[in-house]
């Protein structure tokens, strides 16, 4: 039998706002246990929330980001469950009317684009930690934590396989960082991921009964969960049992997935309108405001790099891969390199050197403009491209701009028409067989002919100018 | 010798006591009182004379205000920094906050001397004040009777003159209800007026505190001091702040008192009724005119109340899990051995976690307070959210709809504030339904988040005082005020004390 995997994500991602999404406390990472609680965020008796803006304004910019439909008029809810981390025995979330309905975002898997719909993203706080490591036979509980904000987004089940559903969470990731409302952390937990897997024979319309993986903070981590969940749910359905709705966690050391809850276990969640919080209104205003201050998005920016740079679709869509990325490549063209040129060592040279030292390109030793003056080297002839490789990686080392190098490294190209003929002659003389060989018809000789002069050059030879006066002196 | 707010004030103000002096005072009749009616749950001598030498200061250096050195108590449901503050309930008993509420903040910054903590149904949650951890309070005017409740401790203290004043909260009648009881002036402002940050939360879309007090214009002084925005609370109103006491002197003339007719039917006592016809002939002397309106679904007000109070109290409730302050089972291994070594079944085991909840709340909560976080979480739960909770804020919409059509025929709506006057203690301890179907006159308010006051108008069954209650349209508080001063401008009801 031939299956369909049909998969639908939640993530939640960590909105990067200074304070919490209902108190005041900080939402810094890593501090001492509960130096980030306020009264609030341990629920004392009588404390009571009261709305970041920062993060509805997040939320706005994520919803336009998308072309999702942004409520004028939100409802805060509370969800309510029993757990030491979560310290006022509920969780303050969006349920019925969320801010965000609606939105799509494109993948590419292969050379294919896809379309995935979201259902939806609302705003929500992060409960605390339970922590339990330090603590013999007691658990601590750090609500540092507690109260940070929180979108939650919601796919609708239209992902086929776990490539088309990592291709959108890395989408959703570089959209969230590119538009600047997460800091996309995923070790410290800022964008988790769950993920909703059934599958069903093909052709079937119905969806088949689906088990939730809970939590999963890798884009590699997402792929074993997936692909171990789909195989274990075939041969479930295959040995003749019922997949029965669960939430399971994926476990990276056995690379298995294990249930945690079945349905019969699920909460009752008495969700209702937080009585605490207005309804969230969003004027017009507000929106239009946010839109006008919205960055240029990624695929906006791709369109515009084949139309005003002239570079191929491809390049465009690997220099708009990050934000940092495409304003590294800006700036290089705007300090006067060529487009493509830039593209090609931008995507070449410097992201493989990046990739090897693992660095950021913001962190690039050398910048832009540096990258540009060397670029502008090889566009007026002063070195040639072979040249310029070495001279990168002398500035990549010192920091020495690419003038300089090639001052004190004497590597300007010789352009100077006597002195090639000069070496040509020399090089003719030389190789009077591969001359007869050339003149005998052998194309390839000529190459030969062209490498012993650069040789005899030191390579700071003009090629073209060697091409055409060797061109010329072989009549 | 004791006082109303204003004569303790003018008396700072000559320079004729101290704050430390009344708060002395004061104490003494606490202290005295305190057996009999056992209307305060916690007294801090040196806290309290610390605030009374702190005013004392403030007014020699010049820097007085109208009530400074003033003392008042506060209801025990508002956080008090140093202060314990129970609720009422085991739940709290060894609870300091370590902040202060909104309130306090503003009394504290006025200069108002805390004199203790006074009694109250736990967690705000009854109507007699039975229902406190701590022991019933008594009715100074019969200790057979109620005080009412919740905050029968703040009323209880007003009456018996242990304090000139006293903050309170009303969720569903709470201040009204036995400001009648015990013959004392209370305000329920409109929802908003008043900060609920650090007031624990009963039922947050319905509680407001506010003052009791023995007269209207005191009542005024402390709304002058406790209202006001404040960003902490999301449902607080930003408005421009008010003087309560700038029409107390206003002439009744004209004014349209609205008689509800369901609110003067079968089940109400007889002598509550001729103590409130008689006050509203009192009102039709000053001037005002009385005219009969309906309020048609009034009755709807008791299960619409019943379901939204108890479905948000089950929320605000789920803080109290042993887990960060409060009550903390010492039992809890045990009953997990046990309850575990009992269960039939798998799925009847409990993990050591769910033992400590279950019987920290098992031990924490008095019985009231776990009917209405039962009532509540059944209500919301799945499959009955539409056809309890969700029918509720319709009546309750209703509701309102009814009272502003009342509104368009009078300026202020005469209710009685209970349908007897106070009951006997015990009295309705098995009952739970009737002592909910006692409050049918006040809920409707709340739902509404209308303004109300209570204020003494006579006495019924057996010398216990009857209380009118005034109803106002939103933000009418200055006009609520300004009737009930002009009525005890013209009786003595208010200047009744209770003999100790």
């Amino acid at each position: 039998m031939q299956w369909e995997v049909v998969i639908g994500l939640e993530i939640h991602t960590q909105l990067s706002t200074q304070s919490k999404i209902f108190s005041a406390s900080s939402t810094r990472f890593g501090n001492e246990p509960n130096t980030q609680a306020s009264a609030v965020d341990i629920a004392l008796p009588g404390v009571l929330p009261v709305m970041n803006r920062a993060a509805v304004e997040k939320a706005i910019q994520f919803g336009l980001a998308i072309g999702a439909k942004i409520n004028r008029k939100s409802i805060f809810a509370r969800k309510n469950y029993f757990y030491p981390d979560l310290p006022k025995g509920y969780q303050i979330s969006q349920f019925e009317v969320p801010v965000v309905e609606g939105g799509q975002v494109t993948i590419r898997v292969g050379d294919q684009d896809k379309v995935i719909n979201l259902t939806r993203a609302h705003l929500e706080e992060d409960a605390g930690k339970s922590v339990h490591e330090d603590f013999h036979g007691m658990s601590g509980i750090d609500l540092n934590r507690a109260g940070t904000p929180l979108l939650e987004i919601v796919s609708e089940p239209e992902m086929r396989s776990a490539a088309e559903a990592i291709a959108y969470a890395k989408a959703l990731h570089s959209l969230v960082t590119w538009i600047g409302i997460c800091d996309g952390n995923m070790q410290e937990g800022s964008f988790r991921c769950d993920v909703n897997v059934s599958v069903r024979p093909l052709g079937q319309k119905e969806f088949g009964t689906r088990r939730e993986i809970k939590n999963l903070n890798s884009f590699k981590f997402m792929e074993q969960a997936i692909k171990y969940e789909v195989q274990w749910q075939i041969e479930q359905i295959e040995d003749g049992h019922k997949i029965q709705q669960a939430t399971v966690l994926f476990d990276p050391d056995s690379g298995q997935t294990r249930m945690m809850r079945s349905k019969e276990d699920a909460h009752d969640y008495r969700y209702f309108p937080d009585p605490d919080l207005p309804p969230l209104v969003i004027d017009e205003a507000w929106i239009e405001r946010v839109r006008s201050e919205l960055p240029e998005l990624p695929e906006a920016m791709q369109a515009r790099f084949q139309s005003q740079y002239g570079i191929p679709a491809y390049d465009a869509a690997t220099l708009t891969s990050s934000k940092a990325m495409a304003s590294y490549y800006e700036a290089t063209v705007a300090a006067g390199a060529d487009a493509k040129l830039a593209s090609n060592w931008i995507m070449g040279e410097i992201s493989a050197t990046l990739n090897r030292e693992e660095r950021d390109i913001a962190d690039s030793p050398v910048a832009a403009d540096a990258l540009a003056l060397l670029i502008r080297r090889v566009m007026d002839g002063t070195i040639n491209n072979k040249t310029a490789k070495d001279v990168l990686k002398k500035m990549w080392e010192a920091g020495d701009s690419a003038d300089a190098i090639i001052e004190r490294d004497g590597l300007k190209q010789e352009s100077d028409t006597g002195a090639i003929e000069a070496i040509i002659d020399e090089v003719l003389a030389a190789n009077a067989a591969m001359v007869e060989e050339y003149k005998s018809g052998k194309e390839k000789a000529f190459n030969a002919l062209v490498g012993q002069c650069m040789k005899a050059s030191k390579g700071k030879a003009n090629p073209a100018q060697v091409n055409e006066v060797l061109k010329r002196k072989l009549g | 010798m004791t006082y109303t707010l204003k004569q303790a004030a003018d008396l700072l103000a000559a320079g004729k006591t101290s704050a430390v002096e009344l708060a002395s005072d004061y104490l003494a009749r606490i202290e005295a009182a305190q057996g009999a009616l056992n209307a305060f749950i916690t007294v801090d001598r040196e806290l309290t004379l610390a605030m009374a030498r702190k005013a004392d200061a403030s007014r020699a250096a010049g820097n007085a205000g109208l009530l400074t050195g003033v003392p008042i108590a506060h209801k025990d449901i508002f956080c008090a920094e140093g202060w314990k503050t129970t609720c009422g309930s085991k739940m709290l008993e060894h609870f300091v906050s370590p902040y202060d509420a909104g309130v306090v903040e503003r009394c504290t910054a006025a200069g108002l001397v805390t004199l203790g903590r006074t009694n109250m149904d736990e967690f705000a949650m009854g109507s007699s004040n039975e229902n406190s951890a701590y022991g019933a309070v008594r009715n100074p005017w019969d200790r057979d009777a109620v005080p009412g409740g919740s905050s029968g401790g703040s009323a209880a203290a007003v009456a018996a003159r242990l304090a000139p004043a006293a903050t309170a909260t009303d969720t569903g009648g709470s201040i009204r209800q036995p400001a009648a009881f015990c013959g004392v002036t209370g305000l329920k402002p409109t929802y908003g007026v008043v900060s609920r940050y650090g007031m624990v939360a009963y039922a947050s879309s319905l509680d407001q505190g506010g003052p009791i007090a023995q007269t209207a214009e005191d009542c005024a002084l402390m709304l002058n001091v406790m209202a006001g925005h404040d960003v902490r609370d999301s449902t607080s109103l930003e408005m421009a702040k008010e003087d309560y006491s700038r029409d107390l002197n206003q002439p009744l003339k004209g004014l349209r008192i609205g008689m509800p007719r369901e609110y003067f039917g079968a089940g109400l006592a007889a002598d509550v009724a001729a103590a409130i016809e008689s006050a509203l002939a009192e009102y039709r002397k000053l001037g005002a005119e009385v005219v009969e309106i309906s309020l048609p679904r009034t009755e709807l007000a008791i299960p619409a109340y019943y379901v939204i109070a108890p479905a948000e109290a089950s929320s605000n409730l789920s803080r109290f899990d042993g887990v960060r302050y409060g009550h903390r089972s010492q039992n809890y291994e045990a009953y997990f051995e046990e309850h575990n070594k009992e269960a039939k079944e798998e799925k009847e085991k409990v993990t050591l976690l769910e033992a400590m909840y279950e019987t920290s709340r098992a031990e924490g909560f008095g019985w009231e307070v776990k009917r209405r976080i039962l009532t509540g979480a059944y209500v919301l739960s799945h499959g009955y959210y539409d056809a309890y909770y969700l029918k509720a804020q319709k009546v309750r919409r209703l509701l309102s709809e009814d009272f502003q059509a009342g509104f368009g025929q009078c300026d202020l709506i005469a209710a009685p504030a209970a349908p007897t006057v106070a009951w006997n203690l015990g009295e309705k301890g098995d009952d739970p339904i009737a002592m909910y179907l006692a409050d049918i006159y006040t809920l409707g308010v709340n739902l509404a988040g209308l303004p109300g006051i209570a204020h003494p108008v006579g006495f019924g069954a057996n010398g216990r005082p009857v209380g009118l209650q005034l109803i106002g349209n939103y933000f009418s508080e200055a006009r609520l005020l300004n009737a009930a001063h002009q009525f005890q401008q013209a009786t003595d009801w208010h200047t009744r004390a209770p003999a100790l």
